[in-house]
């Protein structure tokens, strides 16, 4: 197949997607279009040494506009978003506000890892990711702490701020939606 | 006195309360009042919740922002997870007037609005910046002399740099400043730059991933000699010491065991603050050995 052809087959909508949906909360990630494949994100993420996640091809996909490559292979849950790529980009590329944007978008089309619906049902039902456990309790008390802390564990009123807010911005559904499809 | 709004956040609170004790009180003996900040939530998790729907993770962290303006307050912390919710949620409102407007809208139906009004300071910064290495310096009573401490910043308290605006982050000194500071020596390690693991969901969604990058990291410290690893992250904190057992588990073998202690924790060592109380014994993997080298 010869380039000419092989750039026929661009499709500029995910392209768009990424740049609208990311710009809404970044700055610069228009700069996703300017990468040549120089590699140093991918030379520095630690991740990359552990996986097969390489966060240049997924920037390269963002570029060719291969939505479902991008939000259906599991490794873009490889990154630990530590910056490191985008620290170092040389065409100044947010490279993890982009992989955060397309994780976003991966989400709204229902792609989520199972355990990540675990974790957002605890943000949604307790207002904590990582909520009070006996033991702890047990630790504060000794350690002259009190046995709940002050946060949304203390207050009922402010759990239920928390719980309008995430039905308010369509979270809980969106979270809902998500899980369907990863019973599927 | 000074005081600060105390984010809690989920780690130290529900996992790790002896951090909250140890912080509280170091921050006293420099007459700096922490006051809890009540009713916060999850801030939310930046890995997570800001890879699963961004205006979601913008919502909740300018609500629990909205908790410190009321105190008329600026937030410490004592997570970088939350640092970088909170501070990088600080500068997307003061920078994006859209974004504000939508953000505020959410807020409204819970009667709240965000200001912009209280600044976010990570709990090292205001030991190097409002303390300083001077003044710990001359308040210690049990030197850490001979102690070796593998430094472990966490990759948010610096990065992305472009928000945070907290200067190069490649080769930070702040950390191993304060280490010397209480006597001990800070020990150069192999990649000692690199993430724990167990950032950006890894941990919550693919945990085997998360304690490969760990148990490297331990062995690195280990190669070093460390007689400790020392983060200002919880998160972190929780990766190395709960991991740590999760890598023995898997391996069937109690091969790992680098104590792990909160900067504050450390610090608090030297300047006469309680093992106990600083909730060291109830940590995964035993700091005794550490311990018994200090009070030797």
């Amino acid at each position: 197949m010869s380039s000419s052809q092989l750039i026929k087959k661009f499709d500029t909508d995910f392209t768009n997607e990424v740049i609208e949906y990311g710009s809404k909360f970044f700055e610069d990630v228009e700069n996703v279009r300017s990468c040549i494949q120089c590699a140093t994100c991918t030379g520095s993420c630690p991740s990359g040494r552990e996986t097969a996640w390489r966060v240049r091809k997924l920037i390269r996909q963002v570029q060719l506009g291969l939505k479902n490559a991008a939000i259906k292979n599991d490794v873009i849950w490889d990154c630990t978003t530590c910056f490191s790529c985008q620290e170092r980009c040389p065409r100044l590329i947010p490279v993890t506000d982009v992989v955060r944007t397309v994780r976003n978008i991966a989400v709204r089309n229902g792609i989520m890892l199972p355990r990540h619906v675990q974790v957002a049902g605890l943000l949604i039902k307790y207002g904590h990711a990582v909520p009070i456990n006996d033991e702890t309790k047990a630790v504060r008390k000794e350690i002259g702490l009190s046995e709940l802390p002050p946060t949304v564990h203390s207050f009922p009123d402010a759990l239920g701020e928390v719980k309008k807010l995430l039905d308010g911005t369509g979270f809980t559904k969106l979270i809902e939606e998500a899980s369907k499809g990863v019973q599927k | 006195m000074s005081k600060y709004a105390y984010f809690l956040g989920c780690l130290t609170p529900n996992r790790y309360p002896g951090i909250e004790a140890a912080t509280i009180d170091l921050l006293r003996m420099f007459d700096i009042e922490l006051e809890y900040m009540k009713g916060t939530s999850c801030c939310p998790a930046p890995g997570v919740f800001g890879s699963f729907d961004l205006e979601t993770w913008l919502t909740v962290a300018a609500r629990n922002i909205t908790i410190a303006e009321e105190m008329g307050r600026d937030i410490t912390l004592t997570c970088n997870g939350c640092f970088a919710t909170l501070q990088e949620a600080d500068h997307i409102l003061k920078h994006n007037r859209d974004l504000l407007k939508t953000i505020n809208g959410h807020l409204s139906k819970i009667g709240r609005e965000y200001k912009g009004t209280s600044s976010v300071v990570h709990v090292i910064e205001i030991l190097y910046n409002d303390i300083g290495p001077e003044r710990i310096s001359d308040m210690v009573v049990q030197p850490l002399d001979g102690v070796k401490v593998a430094c472990h910043y966490g990759c948010h308290f610096l990065k992305p740099s472009s928000v945070r605006q907290r200067g190069n982050p490649e080769n930070p000194t702040i950390l191993e400043e304060l280490v010397e500071a209480v006597g001990a020596t800070p020990v150069d390690y192999r990649d000692k730059g690199m993430c724990c693991g167990a950032g950006g969901g890894v941990r919550a969604g693919k945990i085997d991933v998360a304690l490969e990058m760990t148990r490297k990291k331990i062995e690195a410290m280990n190669e070093a000699e460390a007689d400790c690893v020392t983060t200002p992250c919880v998160f972190c904190q929780f990766q190395f010491d709960m991991g740590q057992t999760e890598i023995n588990n898997k391996l069937g073998a109690d091969k790992y065991h680098l104590p792990v202690v909160f900067i504050t924790q450390l610090i608090g060592l030297a300047l006469g603050l309680s093992p106990r109380r600083m909730g060291l014994h109830r940590h995964r993997i035993p700091v005794k050995p550490l311990l018994d080298k200090i009070f030797a």
